[in-house]
């Protein structure tokens, strides 16, 4: 391995990914922060399409990079605009109570 | 010189990934978030994907961080009441954390043989842009309409979502205002000399 090789973009984006599941954990109680986290992991995801697609010499990687890319920016909005709501609602943004916002 | 450039760029990549759940403050999560994305977009350019990279630092750092500055900054939250009590969360997401790795992990280790010869960032055509718009415009075209229907129904649910009619506020009426005509808005009135009407 002394080249750039697809096994490298593999080993960060499994570190990129992992640490966006411990950040849901361990931020479970602050919504931004579990937002954030699964942005990085949709980076991460994006990143192992992007090198699989350029080590294989085929684009379809990258056109579903991009689509994952909308996916994540309506995705933020969609839920930054809850966020908001609730925050209106209830003046805090503690996950553990959403379910009071049942019926 | 590459792979140099590689580690350099990876590990900025995963510290400020590790400091964006790690910090106190959410501000600066979002601007670790940043780094992270902008980082992310050299990653892209260094095996010549280049219009992914613009485009992660287009829509990521220029819109999608900034949308989480603005919630961040404009919600009146007690971040340090949030953060008290994620201590006793560590251990447990720290072990899910390595199951997931060593998972990650027995993948590599059944291998996977990619040749160097096909690397290739933009098949068929002279730039990596080239490339995307060839394959994207005629083989994709359907899902590149639908990707724009789902930003469009973002946009819509996210405006529906938020908006709210206060009562006891003056709002423009577009229907009423140009609804006026000149019979029931003017009147004539003929005043006698010296007084009020």
């Amino acid at each position: 391995m002394t080249e750039l090789s697809v096994t490298h973009y593999l080993i960060v984006s499994a570190a990129l990914f992992t640490v966006g599941v411990v950040g849901i954990f361990v931020n479970r109680k602050n919504i931004i922060v579990i937002l954030m986290a699964l942005e990085l992991i949709l980076l991460s995801v994006n990143l192992n399409l992007v090198a699989f697609s350029v080590f294989t010499g085929t684009i379809q990687g990258q056109i579903f990079a991009m689509l994952v890319l909308t996916v994540a920016a309506a995705e933020a909005a969609v839920g930054l605009a809850i966020l908001v709501v609730y925050f209106r609602n209830r003046r805090d943004i503690s996950v553990e109570n959403v379910d009071l916002m049942k019926g | 010189m590459a792979l140099i450039a590689f580690g350099l760029i990876a590990a900025v990549v995963i510290l400020s990934a590790v400091f964006v759940i790690a910090a106190r403050n959410p501000v600066h999560s979002v601007l670790w978030l940043i780094l992270a994305f902008f980082s992310s977009a050299g990653l892209f350019v260094l095996i010549g994907a280049e219009f992914l990279a613009m485009l992660l630092v287009v829509v990521y750092v220029g819109a999608v961080a900034v949308l989480f500055l603005f919630v961040v900054m404009m919600l009146d939250v007690d971040f340090v009441e949030l953060k008290q009590g994620t201590l006793r969360y560590w251990p447990f997401a720290l072990l899910v954390g390595f199951i997931f790795l060593a998972e990650l992990a027995l993948v590599w280790v059944a291998g996977i043989d990619i040749s160097m010869d096909s690397f290739d960032p933009s098949p068929g055509a002279d730039t990596n842009t080239e490339a995307i718009g060839r394959v994207m415009y005629t083989d994709y075209l359907l899902l590149f309409q639908l990707a724009g229907g789902i930003l469009l129904v973002a946009m819509i649910g996210a405006i529906v979502l938020t908006l709210r009619h206060r009562p006891h506020i003056k709002r423009q009426d577009v229907g009423k205002q140009t609804g006026r005509c000149r019979a029931d808005a003017i009147e004539m009135k003929d005043p006698a000399p010296g007084q009020g009407i």
